[in-house]
């Protein structure tokens, strides 16, 4: 066999690797994701109309949201709609929702405790750390200098 | 006595014979063109078990018996088996066949194992260590996802070059007699990276190895690709197929006539949703034992080549950095012994 | 008028932050896993910075919904608690701020774990 570097290689694999096609899963995305923001926005009135203060609204609103990912996980159906929406399904609330659904579905087999308890996070831990340590970061920034 | 033509192509002048083969498939599979040619469909993916990779023992183990019925042979006619499956440990094959004591070699070549194990089965053959083999390979699509990307009901999007993981087995008992198909060369390859990361391009990852275990081969017997009537790659997909006929213009050995792709075969890229093809050790296996076999027996083809390929990633590796190394191996399949023929 | 008025900013606002997160999946080598850590991580940023206020205040379920809106939550949650507690509050403000999302998709997703089973995509 004549010698390809790697470079070379790389070059002839992406040509022949068949590009996304961005037309359709980026508006997909817009779509979807917008639906299920507009859902959250409906929610939040509906929870406000009935006398919950705007920051209980709020929060009763990702919880919904967060109810409906996990019963559409367990229906089986939010992996059918995912493929479709992209990021319109896993940027929002529902996708967290999804991500820890999902495993926990999937490791039920392995047993309670280290199939679901232990997998439960496997997908989703690495968005609640850096997230908490942000916020830590700026709480002591807010702290010393705010 | 086999009669080394190199390191790595082997010439096996008895022509060990394929006595019998059977296919397992699932759902996808049943729904696919090679459809009417398996033996047995499931659109029960879980096989009546509780688990993914109880189900892919219980479809490995399914295959096995039904190429034995075949054949008419029970395990204890059987001097060894070779298998292998995409499954840490392999314990597709190792909990699939434990209840058949049979002596048991488990491999690992990823998706490349049927042509590993079908090499193994006739050299045992040929080296007269045994009178009878048999080599088996399963892939599960749900017992793979869950092992090297993500929970099947995670809401993910695969990327265009992804291929689909065969829910599918394949088996095959090697033997002494003067029925085709024959095995007549064995080429066994080298490890082969250029350095591809994305483990959701594994045809581009393999088409390397491909190239050069099918021009290794071609310069030691001096053959030619039209010597061959097809020249089967293992399961490069769409992507990978284009690079390997790439590589081989290249070389100076064009076989775009001859070359068709298990995993381009096994569905229907237009209707079933597998972006760009299928993938895994069952799906050549099945391949070879459906489509492929039956024709090599009556003579449709003469002569083909069956070349298996297979990447050899591992999660963890991937996530530290690592490319991912790409191996093929080739059988000469043939419908006569020989001398007559070439 | 207004309210459907306030849907559209909704969906706007909301779809564009996914739109933004399928460019990355479409064009870049970021995982799924990676682009949902930079959304929450921008979101506390942004809401450090105190520009995610406004957009949540224009955008409402649009700019609360999407995970950067989870980091904002965060960062809103560590301030306040900073006010209250002094030092303590930049340990319990994060997760205080969070604790509704993660319980609930922690315990739904527990059970709906022991009553479902994960189904072949064939």
């Amino acid at each position: 066999m004549k010698k390809l570097t790697k470079n070379e290689y790389s070059t002839l694999a992406d040509k022949a690797s068949p590009p996304t096609k961005s037309y359709r899963t980026i508006p997909t995305a817009f779509l979807v994701g917008g639906l299920i923001c507009t859902l959250g926005q409906g929610l939040l009135n509906l929870y406000q109309y009935l006398g919950l203060p705007e920051k209980t609204a709020s929060a009763a609103v990702s919880v919904s949201l967060i109810f409906l990912s996990v019963l559409a996980t367990g229906l089986n159906v939010y992996d059918n709609l995912a493929k479709y929406a992209g990021a319109g399904t896993l940027v929002p609330i529902t996708g967290f929702a999804n991500a820890v659904a999902s495993p926990a579905l999937e490791f039920k087999s392995e047993g309670l405790i280290l199939g679901i308890g232990a997998k439960l996070f496997t997908i989703s831990g690495p968005v609640i750390v850096y997230g908490i340590a942000a916020s830590c970061v700026y709480g002591l920034l807010y702290y010393l200098f705010g | 006595m086999a009669k080394r033509l190199s390191r790595s192509t082997i010439r096996l002048e008895s022509c060990p014979s394929i006595q019998a083969w059977a296919a397992v498939g699932g759902k996808m599979e049943g729904e696919g063109p090679l459809a009417d040619e398996f033996d047995f469909l499931n659109p029960d993916t879980t096989f009546g078990e509780s688990t993914w990779e109880k189900a892919e023992s219980r479809m490995m183990r399914t295959a096995v018996d039904r190429a034995f019925a075949k054949a008419k042979v029970c395990p204890s006619d059987v001097d060894i088996i070779f298998a292998g499956d995409l499954l840490n440990q392999c314990v597709g094959s190792t909990y699939g066949l434990r209840e058949l004591e049979i002596p048991f070699l488990g491999l690992y070549g990823a998706c490349s194992t049927m042509a590993e194990s079908l090499c193994m089965a006739s050299l045992f053959i040929e080296g007269g260590l045994a009178e009878r083999t048999a080599a088996v390979t399963s892939s599960h699509f749900c017992s793979a996802e869950r092992q090297f990307r993500f929970p099947l009901e995670y809401g993910g999007q695969r990327a265009p070059t992804a291929q689909w993981t065969a829910t599918a087995s394949g088996a095959a008992l090697v033997g002494r007699s003067m029925a085709a198909p024959f095995v007549r060369e064995v080429c066994i390859g080298s490890i082969v990276d250029l350095g591809i990361t994305d483990a959701a391009n594994m045809g581009a990852a393999m088409a390397p190895a491909a190239a050069s275990t099918i021009a290794a081969y071609f310069h030691d017997t001096h053959l030619k690709p039209a010597d061959f009537d097809r020249i089967f790659t293992g399961d490069l997909g769409l992507v990978g197929s284009t690079l390997l006929l790439e590589l081989l213009e290249r070389e100076g050995l064009p076989i775009s006539a001859q070359h068709a792709d298990c995993g381009l075969l096994l569905y229907d890229r237009q209707s079933q949703d597998v972006h760009a093809g299928g993938s895994g050790c069952g799906c050549s296996a099945s391949v070879l034992c459906s489509h492929i076999l039956p024709r090599v027996q009556k003579g449709e083809w003469k002569d083909v080549l069956f070349v298996a390929t297979g990447a050899l990633m591992s999660p963890t590796l991937v996530q530290q950095g690592e490319s991912i190394p790409g191996i093929a191996h080739l059988l000469h399949i043939s419908n006569t012994r020989g001398k007559e023929g070439m | 008028m207004e309210m459907l008025w306030e849907y559209a900013k909704a969906f706007l606002v909301g779809g564009a932050f996914c739109a933004v997160g399928q460019v990355l999946i479409d064009y870049t080598k970021l995982t799924p896993a990676r682009i949902l850590v930079t959304y929450v991580v921008a979101g506390v940023v942004l809401g450090a910075l105190g520009v995610y206020q406004p957009l949540i205040d224009f955008a409402g379920a649009g700019a609360t919904v999407p995970l950067t809106g989870f980091g904002a939550a965060l960062a809103k949650g560590v301030r306040e608690a900073v006010d209250k507690d002094g030092l303590l509050g930049v340990l319990t403000g994060g997760l205080t701020a969070s604790s509704a999302g993660i319980t609930a998709a922690m315990v739904f997703g527990l059970i709906a774990a022991l009553i479902s089973k994960p189904k072949d995509k064939a």
